[in-house]
């Protein structure tokens, strides 16, 4: 099966003030392969697809598009030249239609009414309906990433990048995205998968390569290799599966009832009629498409939005209409999925964070006065316990890599012995190695004797935690399931099938 | 057709006059913002182009030629506030009250010496026959130029920012200049010209105070103006028709008031000076209240500074 090359990079080097990003990284790819670039966080993989996406220049080596020498200055130019790309954090703007979103994507735009035909045409086309007058702050992830893709295949584009897109669709939208996928390479576009989800390269992927801090690392064929040694080839290590230490369940630590609240955020979810228990030892994993409501359910459990009092119980102790300070000194602890400025402050070192949330429980201070050599004491048990990677504990939080933060920040949250632990995505955006050790440790907690609810996107890593199952959907929380023996189908259906396909339908 | 000592043909004819500064100041801010740019040195810009505007309208005996003046001075003055924001990432709101600041004590000094001279007068635009008909004619077409480039300028932005491509690439850059900035667009430099721009118009509603309002120079002319036009954004949620009716709004009731103390009312004096300010601020609160998050159209990155890091 050999294709016409259609893009060839050759030892092309990047780097950045005190990281090299990409060395010497050659690989090719035919007319219509599906080529996986693999590799942990921080492997390389975003800077080489901005690179021939023409977002930053290369320091040396060269590419080749079509045997044409290829040095996009700019995206312009790249798209120009056939090569488009769908991001990892969209590059949508809320405020403005999908027509108006896709037309910003595009070089020479027609008219709105022109453009609007046009994408319901390619939507229907390729099985993603989609309204062109609707605002994108009202879209599903999934119908925000078909207006992405849209956005893309109207220019036609020989190369299709695709920065991790399945990080926040349902199993059922993952699905469609593959069918779309494989119409399109069966139509000779090529595309370039970023992801490190090896299951989904294992079933799309013709080719892979895989980056390990920059370098190319090895190159395969993903039908033909495990996932476990891919993953083995991108960590450099034998990994290791966390191990549940069976604790016994016991009384209920955390009660909510038919918890509704507004949403503060613009675009938001608001919850309507939560409700759920969590038992000591207990781990409750929560699923969802990110906007159904996590943020807020985090807020409202944290203290950081108020109810009533009886909806929220900690140990009994009604707490619904207390503030996070007074839920924490009630043996309640959260944190946040935004690590740069709701979970840490980025500016302040990494003490001053230790005491931000911990002051309350660990009694960091002293007739009014901050405990610093108790807080530095703390924060230096917090990166040894966790093994954060920092030069040490006055360095600013802005400082450190994201997963090393993370590891700093759960740190912080599971050492402060409360009986209720609430975490928002985990383990987004930190390498395998060290998802696997906060895993771990949530785990211990829990084994201890802590209640725990993990709120997250990632269904594998619930599946692995979690003994209870919960979907929020639209602000509504599905009854909790024992995790065992959950296929992934009926999680699917869960969380709501292919979200939002009929909408568009309705409109149209 | 006296009501109370007041005529209202009058009145509307004059109100319009009257809102022409904080027209022009409020519609380009209104750009500025809608880039993502908070620029708080509206006054200063304003008084600068007062000054730049009486200076060159003295100077070279045409008052067209100083309105251009006058509006050039405005954007000079916003060039600093975009370098400093846009180049070296200063922060957007104190470095915007520094210009004002600045711009104020700057006029105050160069004004020195353009006391007391009377500008060249700017004319009515359209024939006496048509401003003397009854009713209409004092409304519609008694009025000097800028009148109706204010409104000609409302009209242009409303269509420029709705339907045109770079209005699209305006609002995307002031929605969200991440996304902008990974499709390709040239974040800084769209925002650094939207500044500009916003300074034109500021200096040239700035002009207007001195060459038509007033006209001659003094000290602080512009009389808080500026931070009046800013207002008007915000409540206007970055809408220019809504612009427009605010600033009528304000200037309507400051015309008002003046009328109702030379008519000699029972009201004191510093009531009616008052009133403008919070009925124009009361009105607009009224209008944009109800609709609260994506509905009151902030741009959303308004007053966030932009760094493409890698």
């Amino acid at each position: 099966m050999t294709r016409p090359e259609l893009l060839r990079v050759e030892g092309i080097t990047k780097a950045y003030p005190g990281v090299v990003a990409n060395s010497d990284v050659t690989f090719s790819i035919g007319e219509g392969e599906i080529h996986a670039l693999l590799g942990e966080n921080g492997a390389g993989k975003s800077t080489m697809v901005k690179m021939i996406y023409g977002l930053v220049r290369p320091d040396s080596g060269q590419m080749t598009l079509r045997g044409q020498a290829y040095q996009p200055s700019k995206p312009a130019e790249a798209r120009r030249l056939g090569v488009a790309m769908v991001f990892q954090h969209f590059s949508l703007f809320e405020a403005l239609n999908v027509a108006e979103n896709v037309a910003l994507g595009m070089e020479n735009p027609p008219p709105m009414r022109e453009l609007a035909a046009k994408i319901r045409a390619v939507s229907e086309e390729y099985g993603l309906p989609l309204d062109p007058s609707r605002m994108v702050g009202d879209l599903s992830a999934g119908e925000r990433q078909r207006v992405e893709i849209i956005r893309c295949l109207l220019q036609d584009p020989k190369l299709l990048i695709m920065d991790e897109p399945t990080s926040v669709l349902t199993p059922q939208e993952v699905e469609i995205l593959f069918k779309t996928l494989r119409q399109l390479s069966s139509e000779g576009t090529a595309i370039l998968y970023i992801s490190h989800k090896l299951e989904e390269i294992k079933s799309l992927c013709d080719e892979a390569t895989i980056l390990r801090r920059g370098k190319v690392v090895a190159t395969c064929t993903p039908r033909e290799r495990t996932a476990r040694e891919m993953a083995e080839l991108m960590v450099g290590q034998a990994l290791k599966t966390p191990e549940r230490r069976l604790g016994a369940k016991g009384e209920v630590a955390l009660g909510v009832s038919d918890l509704s609240v507004e949403s503060p955020i613009p675009f938001g979810t608001s919850l309507k009629g939560v409700s759920f228990t969590v038992a000591k030892g207990e781990v409750l994993g929560i699923a969802g498409v990110a906007g159904n409501g996590q943020d807020e359910l985090l807020l409202a459990l944290s203290g950081e939005l108020r109810a009533s009092a009886d909806k929220v119980r900690i140990a009994g102790q009604p707490v619904g209409d207390r503030g996070p300070v007074e839920r924490r000194r009630a043996g309640l602890v959260a944190a946040p999925e935004d690590r740069y400025g709701h979970s840490a402050a980025p500016d302040m070192s990494l003490v001053e964070n230790a005491f931000l949330t911990a002051g309350v429980r660990k009694g960091l201070t002293k007739n009014g006065f901050v405990d610093w050599a108790g807080t530095r004491k703390f924060a230096e048990e917090i990166i040894a316990a966790y093994d954060v990677r920092t030069p040490g504990p006055d360095v600013a939080a802005r400082a450190l890599s994201g997963g090393n933060l993370q590891k700093f920040l759960m740190g912080r949250e599971l050492m402060q012995g409360a009986s209720v632990i609430v975490i928002n995505q985990p383990t987004w955006g930190v390498d395998a190695a060290a998802a696997a050790q906060i895993r771990q440790s949530i785990l211990d907690r829990a084994g201890e004797g802590a209640a725990v609810v993990v709120i997250s996107q990632d269904l594998d890593e619930l599946l692995e935690v979690a003994d209870t199952f919960a979907v929020l959907n639209e602000g509504r929380l599905t009854k909790p399931r024992p995790t065992e023996g959950l296929t992934m189908d009926e999680i699917g259906l869960m969380m709501g099938g292919a979200h939002g396909m009929e909408v568009a339908h309705h409109v149209a | 057709m006296d009501i109370g000592g007041i005529n209202p043909v009058i009145l509307i004819a004059t109100l319009m006059a009257s809102a022409v500064p904080i027209l022009l100041a409020a519609l380009g801010e209104t750009v500025v913002e809608r880039s993502g740019v908070l620029n708080l040195g509206v006054e200063g810009m304003m008084i600068i182009g007062a000054l730049g505007g009486f200076v060159v309208a003295v100077e070279t005996g045409s008052p067209v030629i100083g309105f251009f003046g006058g509006a050039a001075a405005g954007a000079l003055l916003s060039l600093i506030f975009a370098a400093l924001t846009q180049v070296f990432l200063a922060n957007q709101v104190a470095t915007g009250l520094a210009l004002t600041l600045f711009g104020l004590g700057v006029s105050s000094l160069g004004g020195q010496g353009y006391n007391g001279i009377k500008p060249p007068p700017t004319e009515q635009l359209l024939p006496d026959a048509l401003a003397d008909l009854p009713v209409v004619g004092p409304i519609l077409f008694g009025h000097d130029w800028v009148v109706y480039f204010s409104i000609l300028m409302t009209a242009v932005l409303w269509w420029v920012l709705k339907a045109t491509r770079v209005g699209l690439i305006i609002r995307a850059v002031g929605e969200s200049h991440e996304a902008a900035h990974a499709l390709g667009y040239k974040v800084n430099r769209i925002r650094l010209m939207c500044i500009a721009f916003g300074g034109a118009m500021a200096g040239m509603g700035g002009a207007y105070v001195s060459l038509a309002r007033v006209p001659q120079w003094v000290d602080g002319i512009t009389a808080g103006a500026g931070w009046i036009a800013l207002a008007i954004v915000v409540f206007a949620s970055w809408k220019p028709w809504r612009v427009l009716i605010g600033a009528y709004l304000f200037g309507g009731i400051t015309v008002l008031q003046l009328n109702l103390q030379v008519a000699g009312s029972g009201i004191p004096v510093e009531y009616l000076s008052m009133a403008p300010y919070l009925i124009t601020i009361l009105v607009l609160v009224i209008m944009s209240a109800g609709r609260k998050g994506k509905a009151n159209g902030a741009p959303a990155s308004l007053g966030q500074n932009f760094h493409a890091s890698r």
